[in-house]
């Protein structure tokens, strides 16, 4: 191959000169001379061009930088759940974390074990509770410390002691032919949430600082939740990346789509009650009475077996699989 | 040597001092009782345009380009006060001779702050930037410098032996307003010494000393002294008062937050100037506002319907006040709390008074280390805590404290204030002494090598040894319902099989599964007792999985709600 004037478009006026790989012309400099041309050979000119490139060893070797082999590794941290580390890894800062799962999934208890561990660590960490369902006496019986976590209720700003009049409607019996009207006044409602969310996520995330931001959006309605633009969650993660905070989402079912860069899928596994399967308290509705004599509450409750799916995770070099990890919970009272 | 600083119409200057844009206008200062306020105070451009001092408001309607404004004590004296915290950063040896004049000794700054001349600049340069224009004159006795600063305008230096000569060309009328305990006694001189033909400072000085102790007695010998600049005296030292606060009175009463934040803006600026030159910062900000409220009209007649008159104008107070969680300088970030406090709770009435005051601390001094957990600033998040409190409500956002008592879900919301882990991990070490030291550490690996206790004070997670392997669990949380769902709930051999809640289909089914009750009660000697009945239940959902309950019932009303949700 000998060096040739290539005339490229992008810079009028130098001709680039691609040299061999064998002169010594070529070791010195890879880029030459560009001089001007006239628009109508600009076509030729890429052909030519590309042509060149895919021909010179040297430029084939050239990788994109999507494909390199070291990506900077976000740092990782525990969330206190040694099986739930082992799946994913920990929880990765500077990215965005999906937990989602339906009622008594255990997700709640993931998160506070998650907030109370980082706590422990000395980090500030804010809550974002979009349905203001937060226990502190659960958050301390998790260990968590109380001085280091702002929590944020969203929701009305002075909440009057009457119920919603639907409500009210509803008791009373007058709503039976209604429902649609209460169930806007709901998403109504669940909405005004929501945009305060954001607002105040927004705001956590520009202030800087904080080890943890957890999103709670767990009781929100799913059809609620889904009216949250994808440009939120894509602004999120730009305003927590580089950064060493973890942004946590809750929720009931996927959200964020491919903003998050990790997506865990709760369940409860039937507990394990000393032999006793909880199939036997089927999951259907029975006609029969349940067994109460021979169920105890520490033996729902503690023992709590919860199971962790890893849908997707886009930290690691593979794509992910469906893994899954198995623990228990423990109820606080006991041992 | 000493300097004096010497502020001219220093009623005056005091008001102009927060609306700049006067400066370049003819303003007067009226005082009194109304209507017979007179002229008390005017700056250059009034006096040249022939307003005198003495004239009624009436005989002013003549002039069309004059600012009145009504003299103000409390903004000359934080006028007074921002000059004194100039004047101590300078030299701890002030004096606060009369309103608008402060003295300082110089004796031994040379070393430290540079020749005279360039410590008369920088003073001069300081005192403009309170907003007052000064003269700066630096002679070897106080009263020399006293005479000078009130004759000559500008920085003026007299060096020792030439107080006589350079003094010489003054008015003796600056001499007797500078020195006459009283404007009537320094009249009376004026006219003495004019019958004599003395209108120079120099005429005086060259008397003969005998015939005026004789004719003028020891008053006489004094002011003599004073005018050829041979007086020797000590300051009378100032002490450095702790209070910072400024005061502004408006002419027109304000409506808008936006002309209010513009004045807020300067105030803080001189505060916060104030306190740099004291090397202090601010604990805490408060705010009180003097509002307009109309007032009925208390001479009404006794007919049926009485008038009701904008007779007068009463005021009453608004106050605000921000605690920081630690001591901060920044004007911008006080302002920026001050305006989102007033949006979340405004005056509700126009503003006739604006009184500032901030509460000095020692300025906070902490090296973080390198491997410090990520904290936020401190000033970034209050500014954070005051948007977030605009948008929520005041009271749900901050830190939560369990409160000490046995009643369900007791805690309090407290203002976030996260301490650093260097500011704790400092106090810790304070708390154990030396020789302590080695057996903690070992009290403290063993207790974290068998039972990661937590020291919150609370429940906590334990390791949990199962079948020989150590195995950390999560303790299972509970998600409250605020405010309870009310539920109707059917029992059958006292306990609950069906659950039906108005509020939330979702939560309505068969309970397949019960436990309890726990009963509890308290408060019975306050109004406030309560009594209630516990139950963890299981309820089948819709995506065919149990979801987790705690069911409650009031014993003293009978009625029944879901609390919450185990998750």
């Amino acid at each position: 191959m000998s060096a040739s004037a290539i005339f490229s478009p992008a810079a009028p006026g130098r001709p680039f000169i691609f040299s061999p790989p064998s002169s010594a012309f070529s070791q010195r400099s890879n880029v030459a001379m560009v001089t001007a041309k006239s628009s109508a050979k600009s076509t030729k000119n890429t052909a030519q061009i590309l042509a060149h490139v895919g021909a010179s060893p040297r430029l084939a070797a050239v990788v994109p930088a999507s494909r390199l082999e070291v990506h900077p590794a976000p740092a990782m941290v525990s969330s206190g759940i040694p099986q739930l580390d082992s799946l994913t890894g920990g929880l990765a800062r500077g990215c965005l974390t999906e937990i989602c799962g339906a009622a008594s999934s255990g997700r709640t208890s993931i998160l506070l074990f998650a907030l109370a561990r980082a706590t422990e660590r000395g980090e500030v960490c804010a809550l974002v509770d979009a349905s203001d369902a937060f226990d502190p006496a659960s958050a301390a019986a998790a260990g968590m410390e109380m001085n280091r976590l702002l929590w944020v209720r969203c929701g009305e700003k002075y909440p009057s002691r009457k119920p919603p009049s639907s409500v009210r409607k509803a008791r009373s019996g007058e709503l039976s032919g209604d429902k649609n009207r209460w169930f806007n006044a709901e998403g109504r409602r669940w909405e005004a949430h929501l945009v305060q969310m954001l607002k105040v996520t927004d705001l956590l995330l520009q202030s800087n600082g904080f080890g943890m931001i957890a999103l709670d959006l767990s009781d929100v309605p799913v059809a609620s939740a889904r009216r949250i633009p994808l440009a939120s969650w894509f602004r999120f993660r730009r305003a927590v990346e580089h950064t060493s905070t973890v942004l946590l989402v809750l929720e009931r079912q996927p959200i964020a789509g491919s903003c998050s860069s990790a997506l865990i899928k709760v369940a409860t596994a039937r507990s394990h009650v000393a032999g006793e399967k909880l199939s036997a308290i089927s999951c259907q509705p029975s006609a029969h009475p349940p067994m109460h004599a021979e169920l105890s509450h520490t033996e729902l409750l503690d023992g709590f077996e919860i199971t962790a799916e890893l849908l997707r995770s886009r930290l690691g070099r593979k794509p992910a699989q469906s893994t899954r990890a198995s623990f228990r919970s423990r109820a606080a009272w006991a041992g | 040597m000493f300097a004096c600083i010497f502020i001219p119409d220093f009623s005056v200057q005091a008001i102009v001092r927060f609306e700049p844009e006067l400066r370049t206008r003819a303003v007067a200062v009226l005082g009194g009782r109304p209507p017979l306020e007179k002229v008390v105070a005017l700056n250059e451009k009034a006096r040249q345009s022939g307003v005198e001092i003495g004239a009624t408001k009436p005989q002013l309607e003549a002039w069309e380009n004059l600012e009145l404004r009504t003299r103000s004590e409390s903004q000359e004296l934080s006028a007074q006060a921002a000059l004194l915290d100039c004047t101590h950063s300078f030299s701890p040896e002030v004096e606060n001779t009369s309103p608008g004049t402060a003295l300082l000794n110089l004796a031994g700054l040379a070393s430290l702050l540079g020749p005279l001349p360039k410590i008369a600049g920088d003073l001069s340069q300081r005192v403009s930037q309170l907003g007052l224009e000064a003269n700066i004159a630096v002679a070897a006795n106080p009263d020399a410098a006293l005479l000078a600063a009130r004759g000559f305008s500008g920085v003026t230096l007299i060096p020792e032996g030439r107080e006589t000569e350079l003094l010489g060309d003054l008015p003796v009328d600056v001499l007797l307003e500078s020195f006459s305990s009283d404007a009537d006694e320094a009249a009376r001189w004026v006219e003495t010494f004019d019958r004599w033909g003395i209108r120079k400072v120099r005429s005086l000085a060259t008397l003969p000393e005998i015939p005026v102790s004789e004719r003028l007695g020891q008053q006489g010998i004094r002011l003599q002294k004073l005018a050829r600049g041979a007086a020797r005296r000590n300051l009378r030292v100032w002490e450095p008062q702790s209070i910072f606060a400024e005061s502004v009175e408006l002419e027109y009463s304000i409506v808008l937050l936006e002309p209010l934040a513009f004045l807020l803006n300067r105030m803080l600026e001189q505060l916060c100037a104030r306190l740099r030159d004291r090397a202090l910062a601010v604990q805490e900000l408060n705010l009180e506002l003097q509002l307009a409220t109309e007032q009925v009209n208390d001479c009404a007649s006794f007919d049926e319907t009485p008038t009701r008159a904008f007779a007068g104008q009463s005021a009453r107070k608004f106050t605000r006040s921000i605690c920081l969680p630690i001591p901060m300088l920044d004007a911008k970030v006080f302002l920026k709390l001050l305006q989102l406090d007033l949006q979340a709770h405004p005056p509700g009435a126009p503003i006739v008074k604006i009184d500032l005051s901030a509460k000095p601390a020692p300025p906070r001094a902490l090296q973080s280390g390198l491997f410090q957990p990520v904290f936020p600033e401190p000033e970034k998040l209050e500014l954070t805590l005051a948007r977030i409190a605009g948008i929520v409500g005041g009271g749900r956002v901050g830190s939560v404290e369990l409160l000490d008592t046995h009643r369900e879900g007791a805690f309090a919301m407290r203002h976030f204030a996260p301490v650093e882990p260097a500011v704790e991990e400092r106090a810790a070490r304070r708390k154990v002494k030396p020789s302590e030291n080695r057996n903690k550490d070992k009290e403290v690996m063993a207790i974290h090598e068998n039972d990661s206790a937590c020291k919150s004070g609370g429940k906590f997670a334990k390791n949990t040894k199962i079948n020989g392997e150590e195995k950390m669990s999560a303790v299972i949380a509970l998600r409250l319902f605020r405010p309870p769902l009310m539920a109707s709930v059917t029992v059958r051999e006292a306990k609950p099989v069906q659950l039906r809640c108005f509020e939330r289909e979702d939560v309505t089914g068969e309970i397949v599964w019960t436990a309890g009750p726990w009963r509890s009660s308290g408060d019975w000697a306050e109004q406030e007792g309560w009594s209630r009945e516990e139950w963890d239940i299981a309820v089948p959902s819709d995506d065919e999985q149990l979801a987790l309950y705690r069911l409650v019932q009031d014993r003293l009303t009978g009625k029944w709600f879901v609390e919450g949700m185990y998750d």
